[in-house]
């Protein structure tokens, strides 16, 4: 192994970066890419990637450590390396073939060489039929494939991808993924930045980084062998899927636990054995069988474990009364701008206590139907309620019983933890003594005490999400919106939400959360896959990845690729040459 | 209520927690009312003027000692001809020229009117009619020191409310109604884009928030700010300037109050316009350029073209010049301060009315 590895194209040696006081956002990393592999740099937002990108691109000097970039500094490399950012700079009114031209300008192509490469980069990325079209007007997937077009239009020795999947719906993602999986074949060295910890698994090194620390570096194989054995799934329990994970989580020989559709599955502690059917006690039926480490269980395991299973904040909440009413309901929404119709014929019905998921692709249409039922958009047609309440008729009253935790958790940045605790105690009504004993509980719950006066804006990830969710639950809602609430966050600050969340449903709140990560829908009851503004498949999460199992007749599909295949199947019913 | 409190007290804390945003709510309006106090003065000091004396008598003789003597004119410059006179000002030498006609000093002798002509550059109008006016002043003043009732010039202008000619007197007031508009406006216009940019601005909409409610708590805190600037801008130009004001503090209050609701209804409806606050920074300046123009602070309404002269009346900023003006000048009665507060009121009850409207339509 060692004598076939070629030099690196890049490498890097205790670098260090600090952006003012606090913690270094780097902290002596050290990092090699050598061609022909794809290497994963892999972490929750904030750990430090983007950093660590800019300064092997050059954009950024470290304070201290070593950098060799194909043998030199960064900024006598750059014809060498392709670099495509976060929110990689086309040009939107531009066409996709301008684009394309403006940046083999930019980066000195020889005019006799254009025609030859866009026409290989278009092929590649699949864009050639839309190589008029501007490239504001293409989807999420399409312009990151396009940009990483601009990133090849010289051919790159060294290509850094700042996450490229960021805002991509799964099929465009694996799309994107075998074309610079294909690139490395031409030895083209790859760094791929990515938050989603399933993508590291295909990765042929790792590094993870978290809090600007490397905490492991090597193929992901050496992370998930080093915990194999230790990972059990259990089945056919007599009890609600919930208890099952809150008990087995409340054990010390537990350190993570996650549902998997209608199984638990379960990380256990080093050294501890797996627990039996007679250990867990959840029924005569229970089957507990050994499961296939994966590259998440290895990072909660470095980290030290997820949170235990009850939740204090479900402790502390009221019990919502049972109603005869669904706690939501959408009957024939409907919504149409102008000629475009973005959400059509929504229909589904939420009990009490259930988790309910809008799945699909961005800009399918899942976010208007969101916005319909908690009343940011009228519906053209169709009606709604949440929590009983009618949303075009008692709009005010249906929002008063909803918590509502948006994307990226919209909170104000420049006000203070309490200030905004404040805010939102005061917007629901709460005054006087109730606002403040529902902020002392929720300080306290969310161990927010020594941050109060902090800005919320510079927050850490982890603690922005809390705060979202004190403010969401401040009230004690019977229904919660959640839209994509755990994106980016780190696994545990992730458990720790969900463990939250599933306490509360046991005391009947009603969840509706929309998402395209596909471990948020596993914890869903059931869900609805809208694609191009229609609901294409409906049902539990196992329900869909059996459906998925007899299209593609493979077994035991991941939840990911009942996605991609219903989505597929959807495409191929439609007329084809849309497909976009 | 109390959401209403919590709104209110949320966009005064978005208002006044970022140091940066502290310092610009009130320094750079207090910085402009120095610099336009100082910069638009609108005094002449050291022009240039000829003289064109064709009469060479002792009256004419007296008026050029003392206009030579006014510190309003500098180099008086000679000429012998009206030739001589088209080349100066031709050549920018000078900025006006006194004629005095062979029959000047004649026609006085005889108790008879005499004129005096006075020549000036038109591409400097502004300027020139300054001069003219200081020019025809001086011209009184000799006509009213000579005994008898028979002067050079018919038209004998006397300047009331500010007898010094003092031009800080006029400015400054007017200053305080442009200068609190635009510090009015762009608060009002970043408040609801700045939500819509961070994303907060769906929370807020989710939350149980009733429309009024939400509209009440982003305008009263830029009122707050105005209402706070224009107190400072008034003990500025009282104890700084020593512009004396003569009329009614709780006139002034009352006008100011009703004048910065029809500003922050403008400035809310280019904030319920705008999707970035980038957008709403041109939209407000976009707004405040004719709010300025069409004021009557920066030339005369009387002088606009009558369709502009109608335009002008929709502009707040115009009926709030007057009334600050002659409440700092002219101890304006009530009377005459209500009859330029009920179209503000008008206007502010429109302004506000308009931008919930847009604010409501624009939910989606």
């Amino acid at each position: 192994m060692t004598a076939r590895q070629p030099l690196p194209v890049a490498s890097a040696e205790g670098l260090v970066k600090r952006f003012g006081a606090g913690p270094a956002a780097l902290d002596q990393v050290s990092i090699a890419i050598r061609p022909w592999q794809m290497t994963g740099l892999v972490g929750p937002d904030g750990a430090g990637k983007t950093t660590l990108i800019r300064i092997l691109a050059g954009l950024m000097t470290a304070d201290a450590g070593t950098l060799d970039i194909l043998g030199g500094a960064p900024i006598d490399a750059l014809e060498d390396i392709g670099y495509m950012p976060q929110r990689f700079g086309l040009y939107e009114d531009l066409s996709v073939l301008e684009n394309l031209t403006l940046y083999a300008e930019l980066r000195a192509l020889p005019k006799a060489e254009h025609d030859a490469t866009f026409d290989r980069l278009l092929t590649f990325t699949d864009l050639k039929r839309f190589q008029s079209r501007p490239a504001g007007k293409l989807s999420g997937g399409m312009k990151q494939k396009l940009g990483l077009a601009c990133a090849l239009v010289r051919t790159p020795k060294l290509l850094l991808l700042d996450e490229p999947g960021v805002g991509v719906d799964p099929i465009s993602r694996r799309e994107l993924w075998s074309m610079v999986s294909d690139l490395t074949e031409e030895g083209i060295g790859v760094l791929w930045s990515t938050a989603y910890l399933d993508e590291a698994e295909n990765c042929d090194i790792v590094y993870l980084l978290n809090d600007g620390k490397l905490l492991f570096e090597g193929p992901p194989e050496a992370l998930t062998d080093g915990i194999e054995g230790r990972v059990i799934k259990v089945t056919d329990f007599d009890d609600n899927r919930r208890h099952v994970l809150t008990r087995a989580l409340d054990r010390s020989d537990v350190i993570d636990g996650t549902l998997q559709g209608r199984a638990v599955r379960l990380l256990v502690k080093e050294g501890c054995a797996p627990p039996d059917r007679t250990v867990l006690n959840e029924g005569e039926q229970t089957r507990v069988s050994q499961a296939s480490a994966r590259f998440e269980d290895g990072f909660i395991d470095i980290l030290g474990g997820g949170p235990t299973g009850t939740s204090q904040l479900a402790q502390n909440y009221r019990e919502i009364p049972v109603s005869d009413a669904p706690a939501i309901s959408a009957n024939g929404l409907t919504k149409k701008f102008g000629d475009f119709t973005a959400a059509e014929d929504m229909n589904f019905t939420v009990g009490r206590g259930q988790i309910f998921g809008l799945l699909g692709p961005n800009g399918a249409g899942k976010s208007t139907c969101f916005k319909m039922l908690c009343g940011l958009l009228t519906p053209t047609s169709g009606t709604g309620a949440v929590a009983g309440k009618d949303i075009r008729r008692a709009a005010a009253h249906a929002r008063s019983s909803l918590g509502y935790m948006a994307q990226k958790f919209s909170l104000y940045g420049d006000l203070s933890v309490a200030q905004n605790l404040a805010f939102f105690a005061g917007v629901y009504n709460l005054g006087g003594a109730a606002a403040k004993a529902a902020i002392g509980q929720m300080t306290e719950l969310f161990n927010l005490g020594d941050r109060l006066n902090v800005n919320a804006g510079t927050l850490p990830l982890g603690f922005k999400q809390r705060l979202a969710l004190a403010c969401a639950v401040m009230h004690q809602p019977p229904v919660l919106f959640l839209d994509e609430p755990t994106s980016g966050v780190d696994p545990v600050a992730r458990r720790e939400f969900w463990t939250h969340i599933n306490g509360l449903v046991e005391k009947g709140v009603t969840v509706l959360v929309t998402t395209h990560f596909m471990d948020e829908a596993e914890y869903c009851d059931s869900v609805t896959l809208i694609y191009r503004a229609r609901q294409i498949a409906s049902g539990s999460p196992d329900d869909l990845k059996a459906e998925a199992a007899r299209i593609t007749g493979a077994g035991d599909p991941t939840m990911e690729d009942a996605f991609i295949a219903l989505i597929e199947r959807s495409e191929q019913s439609n007329a084809p040459g849309l497909a976009a | 209520m109390e959401r209403l409190r919590a709104i209110i007290l949320k966009e005064i804390w978005a208002l006044l927690r970022d140091p940066k945003g502290r310092i610009i709510l009130f320094a750079p309006p207090l910085l402009q009312l120095m610099i336009f106090s100082f910069a638009t003065t609108l005094d002449v000091n050291n022009a240039r003027i000829g003289i064109l004396d064709q009469s060479g008598g002792a009256q004419a003789q007296e008026l050029v000692q003392r206009i030579a003597a006014s510190s309003n004119f500098g180099e008086i410059q000679r000429l012998s001809s009206h030739d001589g006179l088209a080349r100066a000002i031709d050549r920018q030498e000078i900025i006006a020229a006194v004629v005095f006609e062979p029959g000047f000093d004649r026609a006085l002798a005889a108790g008879k009117p005499a004129t005096l002509g006075i020549i000036l550059d038109g591409r400097r109008s502004n300027a020139a009619q300054i001069v003219a006016g200081y020019i025809s002043n001086i011209a009184s003043d000799a006509a009213a020191q000579r005994s008898g009732g028979s002067g050079p010039v018919s038209g004998i202008v006397t300047n009331w409310y500010n007898p010094s000619l003092d031009y800080i007197w006029f400015t400054l007031p007017s200053l305080i109604a442009i200068v609190s508009a635009v510090a009015g406006l762009s608060v009002t216009a970043q408040s609801v884009a700045r939500e819509r940019e961070l994303g907060t601005f769906d929370q807020l909409m989710v939350s149980p928030l009733r429309m009024h409610e939400i509209l009440i708590g982003k305008m009263i805190p830029p009122w707050l700010v105005g209402m706070l600037n224009g107190t400072i801008f008034l003990a500025v130009a009282t104890l700084f300037f020593h512009v004396p004001f003569t009329g009614s503090l709780l006139l002034f209050y009352l006008s100011l109050a009703v004048y910065m609701f029809a500003l922050i209804g403008v400035g809310m409806f280019v904030s319920a316009a705008s999707t970035t606050q980038q957008q709403a920074f041109l939209g407000s300046f976009l707004a405040m350029v004719p709010l300025i123009l069409l004021s009557g602070y920066a030339s005369p309404i009387e002088n606009m073209p009558d369709w502009l002269q109608m335009v002008t009346l929709i502009n707040p900023a115009r009926y709030f010049v007057v009334i600050v003006q002659g409440l700092f000048l002219k101890a304006m009665p009530l009377d005459l301060v209500l009859e330029q507060l009920w179209p503000l009121c008008l206007i502010a009850i429109a302004t506000l009315s308009i931008s919930a409207w847009l604010f409501r339509a624009r939910m989606e």
